[in-house]
């Protein structure tokens, strides 16, 4: 019992260290720092990957251990990134606004600059002056702030409403989707102050460092997204593995049975809802710069259902299991709709993966659902040679897929 | 001046002639020779006032001529003839007599080309001849231009055509109008004020339309007190709401009696004007980046006596002390504007109800396509309790099933009549593979059965686009089901929602009548309550299910058919519905086909009173109204008709 956290978890090192080797191969294949055998959108690409791992680990955290499904993290995946986009859009222009008032013969004032870039952003939507949501918006550490107080203080309240209220289950999943369109659709509005379906654009130019060239900065954030998926990894599997994650996985099992020891079902839950959404507003906010553009059709109910088809693939209840299934679906995904994926001439018909990929993704996930519950994660414990607890035929409870005999263990 | 002109071709009509006039329209038509072969929008008016007030029985048929650029002119004398092409050549006929009077070479004429602008003039100078127009159609015309265009001038023909008017439906519509027409334009104004009081409480768009204008104002500024002879609305205050400080001090500059501001970028560019080495006024103007430095360096300029000096807050106020601000009507009459805008305050009244009458029926028929988008996932996920994220698919199927009959049998009604037992078919059979293959192995993990099923959509949703293209498909109603049944102006709905709204009740009845009357709703009954229980009394939960998401997916199949009859056909019909579907039977409670009826009302009422709150805004009612159900959701978790006892299950 009093082995130290990392022997009683070993997973934890294992995974740090793929990592550090993965963040290390790209580095020297990178175009910026090594061989330039990968395409600085490739760096991208991985870079973007990483960022989704991390928020398939913060949805592992709050479906596969606590058991709530919420369809609505990547609404917080979507605020953390209009958080750091307006910081880095309002910094742009203001570099743009000023460069371009540097010519006037009268020196611009304060206010001068401000209009001007009111005018630069708002100009889209047909306004010109800044939205209350605007006011810290010349300022990076508030803003870096936002990112995870924004999705934490709406995640607490949603949750705090909706937990209270002992809505659970499949109705908990259908309310967070509605919060998720609800939040899409306010985004989608002109008036909304976020330049409605416009979105925020140009986010992959940094501030001030116009000079440093794109292969340099996606490097940059892909060393700041493998740093945050292994602090977010580190950070969840100890959340999840002393008495706290007990308890979680206890609620997610039965939750009535834990209510009935004395346990705050209600507090255990808002903690984990927030706090993962938190950490997908981390992701987000590390995601957007490398993509480049957010505008609300990236919050739209499908994505956050996409991620509970990534974690539930990669197999829930473990948390490599979610970076596994993020990392593959989403790549694999952008290999078939890239039109990479060699089409297969049937005689009658050719099937072009950039069609069928969906209809191959949606009915893999069936049978996934089906016969391999515990996900490509799964294929970990052939090889540890571990097995389901064996409860002979007893109800094994709402979540079969996920694994239980830890607590048997200890 | 036209209408002294109409009175005189009247009296010459009714009775000897009393004025000297030309009788002979060719010899007006020289007199404006010159106006009308200048062909422009802006001088032509007194050629037209002079050929239509020419009082010639000749007039209609010569405007009407020129109008259909039929008019000519010989080159050779100037004459104007209408011309039609012959054998060989152009016959011209006399305008006078109407005879041929010879041939002409196209090289010989010059064709009168009136632009548009000049044949709406020659349009609304012919509709006082048409008034009286043999031809129904033409009267009606006639009748429709005045409306879209009300003028002064067609009261007098108009009043004169009623008398004499045939049909009585073309006679109530004159008398309409020249109430209308009385109200705006009579120069009595007794007669004025009793045709207003007379229309009022009549909702008709075109009283509104006649009334709105005549109380049109603005505000004007005025030194000392307002002169007696105007009507005024009201008197205004500067720095009051109707009137902010800012904008009354606008009107006096615009009025030219007071100096303009001086504005900040007027500032900039006076300064920027005056730069000299390196500093303006004194301060150098690297510093000029803050605005307390642009003013001194402003007022340095002013003591120099390189710039004007600005307007200072203490001189505002006095200027504005010295004026009087008030709203004039443009209307001069104050009794006529008292009597309109009484009767528009009465109109408003009975407008304001009206449409709530109408936004109740569009709210009702929004409920109804809720409730049938619903009903069949009230069935599998509120009796079944299995969570269906496949329905919108189910409905995207039925509308293509209906698209696709429609290919193949071309009436429409034959092809509606059999597209919806199709459509059911087709649904059933999915839905019973669906259950069979993938859903009944998760009976016991709802969330599993959650995502599986959205597997299946995302699937059907390509494959879908893969078959039938990403583009809108028509599924085209019937004829009886075009247009609308208009009650009157504003209470208006179109026959396709009075026929959801029939179908949905249809619904309500069918699913009543199959849970409370048959064999398969009794053993779904006892199904749902209790699974071994049922078993054990020889029912077969396995058949039972499978048959009870059968019909639901059936129903929502026919759901498809009749909500493609008003939306286009796409691969994402479904989704467009599927998270409003799921919140009406959350709302309205869970296992009760009541509760899935009082959402879908709730849930189509309230989206429709919070557009009429923001009408611009279809996408913030939709927001406010998923938080609103959001809270909702916290005072009565289990829905609005929730079950009790034992049949809530836990």
């Amino acid at each position: 019992m009093n082995r130290s956290f990392i022997a009683r978890n070993p997973s934890v090192l294992i995974f740090i260290v793929i990592l550090a080797l993965f963040t290390l191969g790209v580095t020297v294949l990178s175009e910026a720092f090594g061989t330039g055998f990968l395409s600085t959108s490739f760096v991208k690409t991985l870079g973007k990957t990483l960022c989704l791992c991390l928020v398939a680990v913060a949805m592992d955290l709050v479906w596969g251990y606590c058991g709530i499904l919420s369809l609505g993290h990547f609404a917080f995946f979507g605020l953390g990134g209009y958080m750091i986009g307006m910081w880095l859009m309002y910094e742009r222009t203001r570099d743009i606004v000023v460069g371009s008032l540097a010519e006037a013969p009268i020196p611009p004032t304060e206010q001068e600059i401000v209009d001007g870039i009111g005018t630069q952003i708002f100009g889209v939507v047909g306004s010109n002056e800044f939205p209350v949501i605007w006011a810290f918006s010349d300022s990076l550490l508030i803003q870096l702030l936002l990112v995870v107080l924004v999705p934490g203080l709406l995640a607490l309240v949603f949750g705090w409403l909706a937990f209270r209220s002992r809505v659970a289950g499949v109705y908990l999943s259908i309310l967070t989707q509605a919060m998720t369109l609800a939040l899409a659709l306010y985004l989608f509005q002109n008036d909304s102050g976020l330049r409605g379906n416009n979105g925020l654009s140009g986010l992959q130019n940094l501030p001030g460092l116009g000079g440093v060239p794109q292969s340099v900065v996606s490097m940059w954030f892909l060393w700041g997204s493998a740093a945050a998926l292994g602090l977010g990894y580190f950070l969840s599997a100890w959340v999840v593995s002393g008495k706290f994650g007990s308890v979680v996985r206890g609620i997610r099992d039965n939750e009535a049975r834990v209510r009935f020891l004395g346990y705050s079902v209600e507090t255990y839950k808002l903690v984990v809802f927030t706090l993962t959404a938190c950490i997908a507003g981390i992701a987000g906010a590390l995601y957007y710069p490398q993509a480049g553009i957010i505008n609300p059709a990236e919050i739209a109910p499908i994505a956050s259902i996409y991620l509970a088809v990534w974690v539930a693939i990669g197999g829930r209840g473990r948390l490599y299991g979610a970076v596994i299934g993020a990392a593959f679906v989403s790549l694999v995904s952008s290999w078939f709709t890239g039109g990479r994926a060699p089409d297969i001439p049937l005689g009658f018909y050719t099937i072009k993966w950039v069609d069928w990929w969906l209809v191959l993704l949606g009915l893999s996930f069936v049978l996934v659902t089906l016969f391999a519950p515990r996900g490509i994660g799964g294929l970990v414990d052939l090889w540890t040679d571990r097995r389901h607890p064996d409860r002979h035929g007893a109800d094994l409870g709402p979540d079969k897929g996920s694994l239980r005999e830890r607590e048997a263990d200890e | 001046m036209l209408r002294v002109l109409f009175f005189a071709l009247l009296m010459s009509l009714a009775s000897v002639s009393a004025h000297a006039q030309q009788d002979n329209i060719q010899d007006i038509l020289q007199e404006q020779s010159e106006l009308i072969l200048e062909s422009s929008r802006r001088t032509i008016g007194p050629a037209i006032d002079a050929i239509a007030g020419s009082g010639l029985p000749q007039t209609q048929s010569v405007l009407e001529t020129w109008q259909a650029r039929d008019m000519w002119m010989r080159e050779s004398d100037g004459l104007f003839f209408r011309a039609e092409e012959g054998d060989d050549g152009y016959v011209l006929y006399d305008f006078d007599t109407g005879e041929a009077v010879g041939v002409a070479e196209k090289s010989e004429l010059d064709q009168m080309r009136p632009n548009s602008g000049i044949r709406a003039l020659i349009a609304t100078a012919l509709v006082s001849f048409q008034l009286s127009d043999p031809n129904e159609d033409n009267r009606r015309a006639a009748l429709t231009s005045i409306e879209r265009n009300p003028n002064e001038d067609a009261l007098a023909p108009l009043r004169a055509s009623i008398a004499d008017e045939p049909s009585p439906e073309i006679k109530a519509r004159k008398e309409r109008v020249e109430r209308l027409l009385t109200m705006a334009y009579d120069a009595d104004e007794a007669a004025r004020i009793e045709a207003i009081e007379g229309m009022s409480g009549d909702t008709g768009q075109d009283v509104r339309a006649t009334l709105n204008p005549m109380l049109t104002s603005r505000v004007r500024v005025f030194e000392g007190s307002v002169p007696e002879n105007l009507n005024v609305k009201s008197e205004l205050t500067p720095g009051s709401d109707e009137l902010p400080r800012a904008e009354a001090y606008g009107l006096l500059v615009s009025a030219g009696t007071a100096p303009p501001l001086l504005s900040s970028d007027g500032l900039r560019d006076i300064l920027a004007a005056n730069i000299v080495d390196g500093r303006v006024g004194g301060v150098a103007v690297a510093k000029l980046n803050d605005e307390a430095a642009r003013r001194e360096a402003y007022a340095a300029l002013v003591e120099e006596g390189l710039a004007e000096p600005a307007v200072t807050e203490e001189e505002i106020d006095t200027w504005l002390d010295g004026a009087t601000f008030a709203e004039i009507y443009n209307e001069p009459s104050s009794a006529v504007t008292d009597a309109a805008e009484k009767a528009l305050r009465g109109i408003t009244t009975k407008v304001g109800f009206n449409q709530a009458l109408d936004l109740t029926l569009d709210a009702l028929s929004l409920a109804s396509i809720y409730f049938l988008a619903a009903i069949g996932l009230a069935i599998t996920f509120g009796v079944m309790g299995v969570i269906n994220m496949a329905h919108g698919e189910f409905i995207m199927m039925g509308a293509y099933t209906g698209y696709v009959v429609q290919q193949v049998i071309p009436n429409h009604t034959a092809s509606i009549l059999v597209a919806i037992p199709l459509a059911f078919a087709v649904t059933f059979a999915a839905g019973v593979a669906m259950e069979r293959l993938v859903i009944r192995w998760l009976y016991n993990r709802p969330l599993e059965t959650l995502l599986a099923t959205f597997g299946i959509s995302i699937a059907l949703q390509q494959i879908a686009k893969n078959v039938f293209g990403t583009q809108a498909r028509p599924l085209t109603s019937p004829g009886w089901l075009d247009g609308s049944l208009v009650i009157n102006d504003i209470v208006s709905i179109s026959y396709i929602r009075i026929a959801i709204f029939v179908l949905a009740l249809i619904f309500l009845c069918v699913f009543l009548f199959i849970m409370k009357r048959t064999r398969l709703g009794l053993e779904t009954r006892a199904v749902t309550q209790n699974p071994r229980m049922a078993s054990s009394m020889g029912i077969n939960p396995g058949r039972v299910n499978m048959l009870t998401f059968g019909l639901g997916s059936g129903i929502a199949g026919i759901a498809g058919v009749a909500i493609g009859l008003f939306a286009k056909v796409t691969s994402e019909l479904g989704s467009e519905y599927i998270v409003q579907s799921f919140m009406t039977v959350v709302v309205g409670g869970v296992g009760n086909i009541w509760g899935a009826l009082a959402g879908a009302t709730m849930i189509g009422f309230l989206q429709k009173g919070i557009e009429w709150l923001n009408p611009s805004n279809t996408l913030a009612a939709q927001t406010y109204m998923i938080i609103f159900i959001i809270i909702f959701i916290q005072f009565r978790p289990r829905g609005i008709v929730a079950l009790k006892g034992r049949a809530a299950g836990d």
